[in-house]
């Protein structure tokens, strides 16, 4: 059970929010007319690492607001200090 | 009969007696006792039968680690370990022999305690107590859990200490991520008294632990080892030190390493009869003062001798297979082992850290220990490789003169031996994981304390393979076995999901509905009369509906408002079809697409002014939907000035609908317009209805003439008792979830969630038209994708069985007709009053193309013929909605 640091709050129990999966994955821009493969990549493919991963997690028992963090997927530590999730382009 | 209290000793108060009984005999203890000491106290060798080969079974150890000893405590048969359960007056246990008995079902009170801590030290023994002392006086606040309840008095500077806690009968039964440590505390109460929680489940977040927890001692595996009266020598030290109890009169020692020597000498010192230590080493370590016992350093107990209890011990040499065929016989009733010693760090292991053989410590220990987390005292030592309890060069078998290993035992509890260690071996199997699964050993409610590393010793042994090259099997938590009941907390019978209900629910009640579950909501599902089917009230209220007029709380519907300059073009983004251009005061009924293409909800909105939207969402979808719409706001549109606010709760909904609704309402709202073309379909009023302020909506969910009105949720009752009297003479009746699905299926409405399931699309639904060609939306992207534009996709479709009085269950197999494979399936099914006959709608594979012809449906094992029809059953040219 981790103690995640939110921006708005402070560091709160795991149980208070809900994963959102990796972050820094750009959806499409409104109006753009992306390809099969480039909307393949935004639905399904996720870098998946062993070791460093930028997540989001939402804190939707608190603030209900988005935040993003480095977490080892090896030994959950929490590598960074908790960001509000903003619009990502690469 | 073998052991026996001593006259002087012990942590236990000899003035307070204390009664209980053990499968119905009536003993007597003193307080301060376990179960496990009093029985041995009054000299009961056996306390169970093996589960599998029916062999008498002893006491074997002191704590949680008691592989034998299970008892079921009375009344409810909660099976715990002798050697935890406190002597109470009136206790009455029973022995288990192998299986459990079932226990009731235990409503004891149990409550869940979050906490916070600098330090959590783990373990009340000497160097826990040292180390909670020295946080204490770094000042910090500190917690201290003892798994037992016999520690003794707290020391100075810990009793009246500030930002202390100490918690005794309390077990850590996990180590989590980010220093979470959860501990069982057992609350001292009278058993099966109801009164007040009498466990807690504590998590506690540390930022720093200290682990105290000691070490677990192993047995040896030697023939015959399971007999009554063969101990951990430990624990024989335990009894004899806490408890005052002897557990035998004439005594063995067996052991591998220094610790047991204190033991012998302390038995020797209570009047025990200790004949030998048998020390498997040639020379014994520096710390082994036997103190005139005669020591037979370099030998080994190689079998043991007895009926119920232990009567006598084989000792052999070592080395040395000569001598074998004429061991040295000593009678013996009590047999105190040790193999070794393992830290008890599996704590450790619930977060991911890897226990290693170390060769340097005789057992598995760890070489790194995680950030924020001290060792200390028994468990560093044993760790370590130092004192007397280190085991340098262990013995993991015994041979037997014979070479048998049938009686060689590894897991007690289990029943399994070295020879069911050989038949997986036999079996190829080298993994310790397998051979755990194979032997089960290590399975048991002890979760393998004192057979883990014996079993691996003797897998390596047949092996012939090192202990490095064996990890130790997985270590999850619980750490100890925990009541289900305690997990769950105070998290059960009405606490244990919120019930949502409207605030016209009491009308419903009053009036004798139904009610069904959706999500959390209470919704009124039909109104049978006195003596009614449920079936024939759902067909009256379907009728009143299209014949007359029907009231329907429709309060639950999820309800979101946004607000803001950009809230047009938010709206626009989150719904398929064009919303920016809707006039104030109109409605439009809008779909949303996960960003996959496929459905996600459905629901109207509506303009309240340029910069204001009232979303309403489907009943159960309401949370997911705000949710949905605030990610893709915070995470990728934070430029537009939107703000949503859930206001589901704020608003208590009544839809009026049927051919005289037009009536009914004009009675209610005297100063509104209500022809058809001053309050057109689609559009919405605000106007007092019966002296309530309310929203009014021309909207319809069943085809027919319809409204749903709307005043603050605490005018709901009101506004429904309102309209019900107003009504009475129109015959108005309430019709409930069940009528309003059959009606908007007889219209060919789908419902989220049931025509659907994440893998349908708009176009498989003939949604197809509400998919704006001229903007963008969530999910189009990804509609040209192959598979979504293949024409065998399954589509909506109506089907109306051969025989009208036939209902085809929903979830039924469409089959083709006459032929094999699986085409779709029936997600709807109904009788309807209005059509006078059964019909469904179904998906099915390349449906649209296939109206017109037939297929079969499968029915309790039957093909049942459908026509295959257009899913719009009931006024296709929607002739009705104007009334
Ligand atoms: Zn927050």
């Amino acid at each position: 059970m981790l103690l995640i640091s939110c921006p708005w709050c402070g560091p709160r129990e795991e149980i208070e929010f809900r994963n959102g999966g990796e972050a820094g994955v750009a959806a499409p821009e409104p109006d753009a007319e992306p390809t099969t493969d480039e909307i393949s990549g935004f639905l399904f493919f996720r870098s998946n690492p062993k070791g460093s991963f930028h997540e989001r997690w939402n804190h939707s028992h608190g603030c209900r607001r988005w935040v993003s963090l480095t977490r080892s997927t090896i030994t959950h530590e929490i590598e960074s200090e908790s960001q509000p999730t903003g619009r990502f382009r690469p | 009969m073998s052991g026996w209290r001593l006259a002087h000793g012990g942590l236990i108060d000899r003035s307070r007696p204390v009664f209980f009984t053990f499968d119905g005999r009536r003993l007597a203890g003193f307080s301060g006792d376990t179960v496990a000491s009093a029985l041995l106290a009054n000299g009961v060798d056996v306390v169970a039968r093996s589960i599998k080969l029916g062999r008498p079974r002893g006491i074997v150890a002191a704590g949680t680690e008691e592989p034998n000893a299970l008892i079921a405590v009375e009344p409810g048969l909660a099976l715990r370990r002798a050697t935890e359960v406190e002597l109470v007056d009136g206790l009455a246990v029973r022995s288990v022999s192998g299986r459990a008995p079932a226990p009731a079902i235990d409503e004891t009170p149990s409550e869940h305690v979050w906490h916070h801590a600098d330090v959590v030290v783990v373990g009340a023994g000497a160097a826990g107590l040292t180390a909670a002392q020295d946080a204490v006086a770094a000042g910090g606040r500190v917690v201290l859990l003892e798994g037992g309840h016999a520690a003794g008095p707290l020391p100075d500077g810990l009793v009246d200490a500030a930002d202390f806690v100490f918690l005794p009968r309390t077990v850590a039964v996990g180590r989590f991520d980010s220093n979470m440590i959860v501990a069982h505390e057992r609350r001292r109460g009278t058993p099966g008294a109801n009164t007040a929680a009498r466990d807690r489940l504590w998590h506690i977040r540390a930022r720093d632990v200290v682990l105290a927890t000691g070490a677990v001692e192993r047995p040896l595996v030697f023939a015959d080892n399971d007999r009554p009266g063969i101990m951990l020598a430990g624990s024989v030290g335990v009894y004899l030190q806490r408890y005052g109890v002897a557990a035998g009169r004439r005594a063995v020692v067996f052991t591998a390493n220094d610790s047991a020597y204190v033991v012998a000498r302390d038995l020797q010192a209570a009047g025990v009869d200790v004949v030998a230590i048998v020390d498997t080493r040639v020379r014994p370590g520096p710390t082994a003062d036997a103190g005139g016992i005669e020591v037979l350093s370099g030998h080994v107990v190689a079998g043991t001798t007895g009926d119920e209890g232990l009567a006598s011990v084989l000792i052999v040499p070592r080395d040395g297979d000569a001598d074998r065929a004429s061991p040295t016989v000593v009678e013996a009733d009590l047999l105190a082992v040790s193999g070794g010693w393992d830290p008890a760090l599996r704590l450790l292991a619930h977060t991911g850290a890897r226990l290693r053989y170390q060769p340097s410590a005789g057992t598995y220990g760890v070489t790194e220990v995680p950030p924020r987390v001290r060792i200390t005292g028994l468990a560093a030592d044993v760790n370590g490789g130092v004192g007397a309890f280190s085991t340098l060069d262990p013995v993991w078998l015994v041979p037997a003169p014979d070479g048998s290993l049938d009686r060689h035992f590894v897991d007690l509890q289990r029943d399994a031996t070295a020879a069911d260690i050989r038949r997986a071996v036999d079996a190829g199997m080298r993994s310790p994981e397998h051979v755990k699964r194979f032997t089960t050993i290590g399975t048991g409610n002890d979760q393998g304390r004192t057979s883990g590393t014996n079993e691996l010793g003797v897998l390596a042994a047949l092996l012939g393979t090192t202990l490095e090259q064996l990890g130790p099997t997985t270590f999850r938590t619980p750490l100890v076995p925990i009541p289900m009941r305690v997990l769950g907390g105070p998290y059960r019978g009405e606490l244990f999901d919120p019930v949502r209900t409207t605030p016209i629910h009491g009308s419903h009640v009053a009036a004798g509905a139904l009610f069904e579950n959706v999500g959390q909501w209470k919704r009124a599902w039909a109104y049978p009369r006195e003596g009614e089917s449920f079936d024939d009230a759902v067909l009256r209220e379907c009728r009143a509906v299209r014949e007359g007029v029907g009231i329907m709380d429709v309060s639950t519907l999820g309800k979101i408002d946004v607000q803001g300059p950009d809230a047009g073009a938010f709206v626009d983004r989150v719904y398929t079809n064009r919303f920016s251009t809707l006039k104030v005061g109109s409605s439009r009924y809008g779909l949303m697409l996960r960003a996959d293409g496929m459905v996600f909800d459905d629901g109207t909105a509506t303009r309240l002014a340029d910069d204001h939207f009232h979303l309403t969402t489907t009943t159960g979808g309401a949370a997911a939907v705000l949710d949905w719409l605030e990610e893709w706001l915070q995470t990728e549109w934070p430029d537009l000035r939107v703000r949503l606010t859930s206001v589901t709760d704020e608003w208590a909904g009544v839809a009026i609908a049927g051919p005289k609704s037009r009536e009914l309402l004009a009675r209610l709202a005297p100063n509104l317009d209500v022809s058809a073309e001053a309050f057109p379909f689609m559009t919405v009023r605000n106007e007092y209805l019966s002296e309530l302020p309310a929203r009014i909506f021309r909207i319809s969910f069943s085809g027919e003439l319809s409204y749903e009105v709307y005043v603050k949720s605490w005018y709901g009752r009101a506004l429904w008792d309102a309209i019900a009297a107003a009504g009475a003479d129109l015959d108005v009746t309430p019709y409930g979830t069940e009528a309003m699905h059959v009606l908007r299926a007889e219209k060919g409405y789908v419902i989220v969630g049931q025509e659907t399931d994440g893998t349908v699309t708009a176009a498989d639904l003939g949604l197809d038209w509400m998919l704006s060609k001229r903007k963008w939306f969530i999910g189009l992207g990804a509609l040209d994708r192959p598979h979504l534009t293949r024409p065998d996709r399954r589509q909506l479709v109506g089907l109306l069985p051969d025989d009208p009085d036939l209902h085809v269950p929903e979830g039924s197999a469409l089959l083709p007709s006459g032929g094999l494979g699986t085409a779709g399936n029936v997600t709807s099914s109904y009788r309807s009053a209005a059509l006078g006959r059964t019909f469904a709608l179904g998906l099915l594979a390349g449906g649209r193309a296939r109206i017109g012809s037939r297929v079969d449906a499968q029915v309790a094992g039957w093909r049942v013929p459908l026509d295959i029809v257009e899913p719009v059953l009931w006024d296709p040219q929607n002739e009705r909605r104007d009334g």
